[in-house]
């Protein structure tokens, strides 16, 4: 590997942007392509499709045998709220390799006796976000219910892209929500851009089973192309 | 992908800036039962030392000896290890599976 290389490498993994090397392993030709780049590469097709996998394999082209590394950001999810729903969807995600923060400026939630082992911050959104360099690879969840929490919240989430953004409430609610974010000033595109109600459609009762409909949901959005979650999205609108 | 385990990425560049000479090497295909995916990769320096992992401990001796001839050579190499290869059977991939690791010099 060429030292440019590396060094791009390490700055495009530093600031969190995927980038795939790609190798030609009987020679060692070597080219890195920005995630930004794969819809003009010639490889597209293969590359986007390692990339949404987040796995590194083989392809062949043109009798050329080459590898495809795949350097994709760790995951994060973000959850707003301390509730019950919150204990059991803190330490799934972790199990899946998420880096998991949970926000609740209340602090007989936000306790570290419900939350063992998981990074809280009992602060307000303005406060508490702004430092979790929220982006495109960060899951968002609002759980708590309380518009004067979850509303701000999903604000920082439109503005940061992030890859799923989900929140409680039935259909009414949500509703009343999307009034409120608009006169917020959230665009209608973003507020269609919110998984409510939350999770998939698996029929969940408890608050370990909203957990599992909730990391299902943010894993098909991780993990499918973006045609079948268009079609999800109409389903869930 | 949620891997965690690519500072190693930037060992390499740190030891190359520090005038060694660097390999890396990558673990490009498995079948059966490898004990790390395609895509694990370890750093080998010109002193023996290395960081990160390609078989979790199986192979990687006979890896950094490789490493350091590809550093000296500077060609890439492709090296197998599995059970049904008697370098495998010398250095122990205990797991039953079999993997090729690209070993490439940096710089």
């Amino acid at each position: 590997m060429k030292l440019e290389t590396l060094k791009e490498l390490n700055a495009e993994r530093a600031a969190r942007r995927p980038v795939i090397v790609v190798t030609d392993t009987s020679n060692g030709e070597q080219r890195l392509v920005k995630a930004k780049d794969i819809a003009a590469d010639p490889l597209r097709a293969e590359l986007s499709k390692q990339l949404r996998m987040g796995k590194s394999g083989n392809v062949e082209v043109g009798g050329k045998k080459l590898f495809l590394n795949v350097y994709a950001p760790t995951a994060k999810l973000v959850i707003i709220g301390a509730v019950h729903i919150s204990q059991a969807l803190a330490p799934l995600a972790r199990s899946l390799d998420y880096d998991v923060t949970v926000v609740d400026p209340r602090t007989a939630f936000a306790s570290p006796e419900r939350f063992p082992d998981v990074p809280l911050v009992a602060e307000w959104p303005d406060v508490a976000l702004p430092p979790l360099n929220i982006d495109h690879y960060t899951a968002f969840v609002a759980v708590t219910h309380d518009p004067k929490i979850d509303d701000p919240a999903l604000m920082h989430a439109f503005d940061r892209d992030c890859f799923y953004i989900g929140a409680l409430g039935s259909r009414k609610t949500h509703a009343k929500r999307g009034e409120r974010l608009r006169a917020l000033g959230a665009k209608d595109s973003d507020i269609a851009r919110i998984h409510a109600p939350i999770g998939l459609d698996i029929g969940a009762v408890s608050p370990s089973e909203i957990a599992v409909a909730i990391m299902a949901e943010i894993t098909a959005q991780l993990r499918l192309p973006p045609k079948e979650n268009s079609k999800e999205k109409e389903e869930a609108a | 992908m949620l891997n965690r385990d690519e500072d190693i990425l930037q060992a390499a560049e740190t030891w190359q800036k520090e005038g060694h000479g660097v390999a890396l090497a990558t673990v490009v295909e498995t079948w059966g039962s490898a004990p790390r995916p395609a895509g694990s990769s370890l750093v080998i320096n010109d002193d023996g030392t290395f960081l990160g992992s390609v078989s979790g401990g199986c192979v990687e001796g006979a890896v950094v000896t490789e490493a350091l001839d590809v550093i000296a050579s500077g060609q890439p190499k492709m090296l197998e290890f599995g059970v049904a290869d008697e370098t495998a059977w010398n250095v122990g991939l205990s797991c039953g599976g079999t993997i090729r690791v690209f070993v490439e010099k940096v710089g």
